[in-house]
């Protein structure tokens, strides 16, 4: 047998003392780490394919299991990491292209945390969101620049279409392949009790959740799958997808293997086949295509759905949401680079794209330059963490965000990255029908929905600390924001000062 | 209900045939209006004398459409039933992940025709071609069936890139010369006698439409094109957790 060069990641220390050998942990790893020996009667662990993902630590009744970093280390290099070796050796075994899961996990600058936010001190006084009415009701499309009077000097107003969100947050883009079914349901029934909006993905909108269509965003990607007029009739809004964060420039490949029964259903396409989302909409190589496509999907729901434009943050993102704020489209959504995925090749995921703070503050700022800003609401995702991402987010300018992989922590993601193995023993990012039940939506959406109430209560807080009393006043103002440890250059493009100027 | 569309804009002419109670109509003078018919259900007919703009009958939802003259872009684009038949030529992307129904075109057609085209359960889609088509005809191609019948064609009707990405469906191109540059995961073989039968259906359609005649076109030489393997990409990648 050839040998296999690979250094298990993870070491399973199990307590002898507190392990009543009941067999949890064999039972809940998919990665069937654990197994009971009858001949020395003990529990053992074979740890090459643990991915520390932490359930046999949490189910365990006697907290006896803790996954630490393998302690055996090859030879310490500054320049060829351990990582860096293993990705060496697995493709030399195997010739392959590098597939991981989740966001970016290099260790890249978060500018969310190099920014700090005001706070009212003797002038203008702080408003305790307790007491006074607070607002973080948001309205997302095209706003008007003009009011118009019929002859009774009347103002008459032109209806766009738009979405209305009681708090600035919506869930991002995870298609019901990527992740269960269970999951999808958990973020539909979140977003209904939160009043704003889930999106379903690439891959279509199972019957089972057409009920929940008042609060969805039905997407549009290259390969179409699971579009038709039903589908697009049956969301509030429709995005196109021309990009994601993790993986721009990049389609999606959801293997034949795990198309099952349901996904077939769901993506109308043969059980078993690949599903193949190309990289371009072969339709589009311009802004003018793009504006076609937009318009298409205008007609083909009566003009009453706004149609978001979702690409990826890059280098010249600026100029492309130009473009796009001129495309008839309601919406821009735009994805930073550390967003989250089911797989992604591993060097377009930590290398490709710029980071959401970035891209945000400069898309925001063009769009002012140009007088358009007001064509057009820009919703930013990629790693929006917390309610303070969210509140420096929309003074940048952003209207509203999109979480994914915070809503999915809320579910009990242990961010393990193997999603892309589609063995998530915590039941989200698999098709498998074990693993799936181990989700209970009727829990989790709860969880997701005081996740949510959460962050909008922080997020009432601190713009009450600031004395402003409405998300609308927050909006781009980035006096509000101060940089800190950032260089001129950075600040400049962040629109900031630095803390103490 | 006929209705000039001369000088008329896109919206007001695609709205005037959406919230009309009636089922059948004429357009004419059509010179370039955009996304004719889109999204248009079953039992509505329209007929079209002039040239329609991009995305005809896109989301076409079981409506007839013809065109007397020719069509442009993305024509049928993501179309999920019904019949678009053009007397005529037809341009880039026709029939664009189109799901279902059937797309019968006289003369030629543009690039990239009948990308991503797929078909589900009793859904399945036709594209018949009289003349000949640009590069990357099936590309992607997931399912359904695309007919290139050469008519009057030097060499071989269909471009370069034939198939690329194909891993469901079947083409045929009536042709004497394989097409040219055929990528990997594509398989081409000479139609047999029974593999051409399974055609005459579309065929006999075609010659119903333009005329012809369907037993001298089956009786030339066809290339048949189908997926070498479901999973063209199976074995691209390395897990790396
Ligand atoms: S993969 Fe998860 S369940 Fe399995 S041993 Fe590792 S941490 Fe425990
Ligand atoms: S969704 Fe599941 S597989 Fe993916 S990172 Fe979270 S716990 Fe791991």
């Amino acid at each position: 047998m050839a040998i296999n060069y690979l250094n298990p990641l993870f070491e399973v220390v199990r307590n002898p003392d507190r392990c009543i050998k009941c067999r949890v942990c064999e039972r809940q790893c998919a990665n069937e780490v654990h197994h009971y020996d009858p001949d020395l009667d003990r529990m053992v662990a074979d740890e090459t394919s643990c991915v520390d993902c932490q359930r046999c630590v949490t189910l365990c009744p006697t907290r006896a299991l803790k996954i630490r970093p393998n302690e055996n280390q090859f030879r310490e290099n500054g320049n060829w990491s351990q990582q860096i070796m293993d990705e060496v050796y697995k493709q030399a075994g195997s010739g392959g292209v590098l597939l991981s899961a989740m966001g970016n996990p290099r260790e890249y600058p978060v500018y969310w945390d190099k920014i700090l936010l005001n706070a009212s001190q003797v002038t203008n006084p702080p408003i305790d969101p307790l007491r006074e009415p607070m607002e973080t009701k948001t309205f997302l499309g095209k706003k008007d620049q003009s009011i118009h009077y019929d002859e009774n000097g009347k103002a008459v107003y032109e209806k766009n279409p738009y979405l209305e969100l009681d708090v600035p947050i919506m869930f991002s883009a995870m298609s019901f392949g990527s992740i269960s079914k269970n999951a999808h349901e958990t973020l539909a029934r979140a977003a209904q009790e939160l009043g704003t909006y889930y999106n379903t993905g690439e891959g279509g909108l199972h019957k089972d959740f057409y009920k929940y269509g008042a609060n969805t965003i039905c997407q549009v990607a290259s390969g179409r799958f699971g579009v038709f007029k039903e589908y697009l009739d049956t969301g509030a809004a429709i995005e196109i997808k021309m990009g994601q964060g993790a993986k721009p420039g990049i389609g999606g490949h959801l293997p034949g293997m795990k198309i099952n029964e349901e996904i077939s259903k769901t993506r109308m396409i043969p059980k078993g086949t690949d599903a193949i989302s190309p990289a371009p909409h072969h339709d589009i190589y311009s802004i003018e295509d793009l504006r076609q496509l937009v318009l298409s999907l205008k007609e083909a729901t009566n003009w009453e759905k706004p149609v978001i434009v979702k690409i990826a943050a890059v280098h010249n993102v600026a100029a492309i949401a130009s473009g796009i704020a001129r495309s008839g489209a309601d919406i821009i959504a735009i994805d930073g680079y550390r967003g989250g995925t089911g797989a992604a090749p591993t060097r377009i995921r930590d290398n490709v794209g710029i980071p959401i703070e970035l891209a945000l503050a400069s898309v925001d700022q063009r769009l002012r330059d140009e007088g358009i800003r007001n064509n057009i609401s820009v919703v930013v995702g990629g790693s929006v963490r917390c309610s303070a991402d969210v509140v420096k987010a929309v003074a940048l300018g952003a209207d509203a965000v999109y979480i994914a992989t915070a809503a999915l922590l809320a579910m009990g993601c242990h961010l393990c990255r193997s999603c892309n193995t589609g063995k998530c023993n915590w039941g989200i990012a698999t098709q498998r029908a074990d693993l799936v039940k181990r989700l209970n939506p009727d829990i989790a959406y709860k969880r997701l929905v005081n996740l949510v109430h959460a962050w909008d209560h922080e997020i009432k807080e601190m713009m009450g600390g600031m004395g402003i009393n409405s998300i609308e006043s927050l909006r781009g103002n980035r006096l509000m924001l101060r940089g800190i440890g950032l260089t001129q250059k950075e600040l400049d493009i962040l629109g900031i000062m630095h803390a103490g100027e | 209900m006929i209705i000039d569309a001369k000088n008329m804009q896109y919206a007001e002419l695609n709205k005037m045939v959406r919230d009309s109670e009636e089922d059948k109509f004429t357009l004419d003078n059509v010179l370039g209006q955009r996304y004719i018919g889109a999204g248009l259900p079953e039992g509505k007919e329209i007929l079209i004398n002039g040239t329609p703009g991009n995305a005809l009958g896109a989301y076409l939802n079981g409506a007839k459409i013809s065109v007397h003259g020719n069509a442009q872009d993305a024509t049928g684009d993501t179309m999920n039933d019904g019949a678009i038949i053009i007397h005529g030529n037809s341009g880039d992307t026709t029939g664009y992940a189109m799901r279902s129904g059937e797309i019968y075109v006289q003369g030629n057609a543009g690039y990239r025709v009948g990308i991503h085209m797929k078909s589900y359960q009793d859904l399945f889609p036709t594209i018949v071609i009289g003349g000949k088509v640009g590069d990357f005809l099936g590309e992607y191609q997931a399912g359904g069936i695309i007919v290139v019948l050469g008519i009057g064609v030097e060499g071989c009707p269909v471009g370069h890139f034939c198939g690329t990405g194909m891993h469901g469906g079947e083409m045929f191109i009536r042709s004497d010369v394989m097409p040219k540059g055929l990528p990997v995961q594509v398989c081409c073989t000479v139609a047999t006698q029974e593999e051409k039968e399974s055609i005459r259906h579309y065929v006999e359609r075609f010659v119903k439409h333009f005329g012809n005649n369907a037993d001298e076109l089956l009786s030339s030489n066809f290339f048949k094109l189908t997926p070498n393997s479901a999973s063209p990409y199976k074995q691209l990648y390395v897990n790396n957790l």
